[in-house]
């Protein structure tokens, strides 16, 4: 080995260290726990929403109560996933909700 | 993933809806019924108006065979001597449902809904009977259960043949309750972003898997039904609630206010037509 593969060696060893251990922590911590109950706040925040616009979707709950689960397994991952869903879908029933404050109209026999 | 999916397609729908076209700010209750009638007498011409209160049996020719094969030995039988039964039967304090209604709550089913000026509100038959009972001292029935079911196909019973006859009183109130409902019917809900209308308004008669659709003219003179689906008897609370579950709606609660609107809308536009209660449907 070269003096000069030597140095290499020694500069990048440090660096395939810090990444290897990097990688290692990210997937240790994808998701924590904090991180769940933030994402689930944030998707039953905007399915209160929808309720109060009187228009939740079953499929917001069902999403709600499959991240509850992952949590209690310790399925953070799985947990912030499903928080991410019902956000999404709740938010999709408020877009709905307020779209159709006029388009119904659109539907009515004249 | 599938959810994801139909999200996805719920909100293309929403996002390439054609904008809808103005429209007065008060509408014609008697000018929405007519239209109503005109739209569904056209659209199938060879169904009687008077039919159009059984529902898909109406349209389908193989399905009507069947209904009247049915009829011979009525599945809401049962229901409707339970309800006779249940009706008949005096309250801890002595009195009956009878004391409660006029005529003693015979043949006046299609007086149901009507707007309480009192109380500034939509009073079904359901919530009626239920306010008779908590006066006398008894607790309320569930409205979505059999019970409440077999009391309101005996009253619809005694009521068969008479026409819708629901008034709508120069009040601002009661017509703000008419187009609460109408607009509840018109409006698209659930992630599959249907409203009442796009099944019992623009494909009646076509089948949305083993079902076919009923016209939306006419669609509570038979209530309550005796639903093979549900292996029982319904009230049009169950039947609300249901339609709005199919559509992964949220359903609001029992005799909510949206319901009530939405049911005296129905029935106001179906006027005219006879009460035919109880039901039966697949």
């Amino acid at each position: 080995m070269s003096m000069i593969q030597v140095g290499h060696l020694k500069s990048t060893l440090p660096l395939a260290l810090a990444v290897l251990v990097g990688a290692a922590v990210s997937a240790w911590a994808a998701s924590s726990e904090a991180d769940f109950k933030a994402a689930y706040a944030a998707a039953e925040a905007a399915n209160t929403e929808a309720g109060i616009l009187r228009n939740q979707w079953t499929v917001t709950a069902t999403a709600l109560a499959e991240a509850r689960k992952a949590a209690e397994k310790g399925d953070f991952d799985q947990a912030v996933t499903s928080s991410k869903e019902a956000e999404a879908l709740a938010k999709a029933s408020i877009f709905q909700a307020i779209q159709e404050k006029e388009a119904w109209k659109a539907l009515e026999i004249r | 993933m599938a959810r994801f999916f139909h999200t996805v397609l719920a909100l293309t729908a929403l996002t390439f809806a054609v904008a809808p076209p103005a429209v007065a700010e008060t509408s014609d209750p008697v000018a929405d019924a007519t239209a109503f009638r005109k739209y569904f007498t056209e659209k199938f011409p060879q169904v009687k108006l008077e039919d159009f209160v059984n529902g898909a049996y109406a349209i389908d020719e193989a399905m009507r065979r069947q209904w009247q094969a049915i009829e011979q030995f009525p599945p809401y039988e049962f229901s409707l001597e339970t309800g006779k039964e249940m009706f008949a039967q005096p309250f801890r304090n002595g009195k009956h449902y009878a004391d409660c209604f006029p005529n003693g709550g015979v043949g006046i089913r299609q007086d149901f809904p009507y707007f309480d000026a009192k109380e500034g509100k939509v009073v079904t038959l359901e919530l009626a009977l239920n306010k008779c009972r908590e006066a006398n001292g008894e607790p309320p029935l569930a409205y979505d259960k059999e019970e409440m079911a077999a009391l309101t196909a005996y009253m619809a019973f005694t009521s068969r043949g008479k026409p819708f006859d629901i008034k709508i009183p120069d009040d601002p109130r009661a017509r703000e309750a008419y187009e609460n409902g109408k607009r509840y019917f018109y409006t698209r809900r659930g992630q599959l972003n249907f409203s009442c209308a796009s099944c019992h308004v623009q494909t009646p008669g076509e089948r949305l898997r083993a079902e076919v659709l009923a016209p939306a003219l006419g669609i509570l003179n038979a209530m309550p039904i005796y639903r093979s689906e549900w292996g029982g008897m319904g009230t049009v609370s169950r039947r609300f609630i249901t339609c709005n579950s199919q559509v992964r709606g949220v359903p609001l609660e029992p005799q909510a206010e949206e319901y009530r609107d939405l049911e005296y809308f129905l029935s106001y536009v179906s006027n005219g037509l006879p009460i035919s209660g109880p039901g039966a449907r697949p």
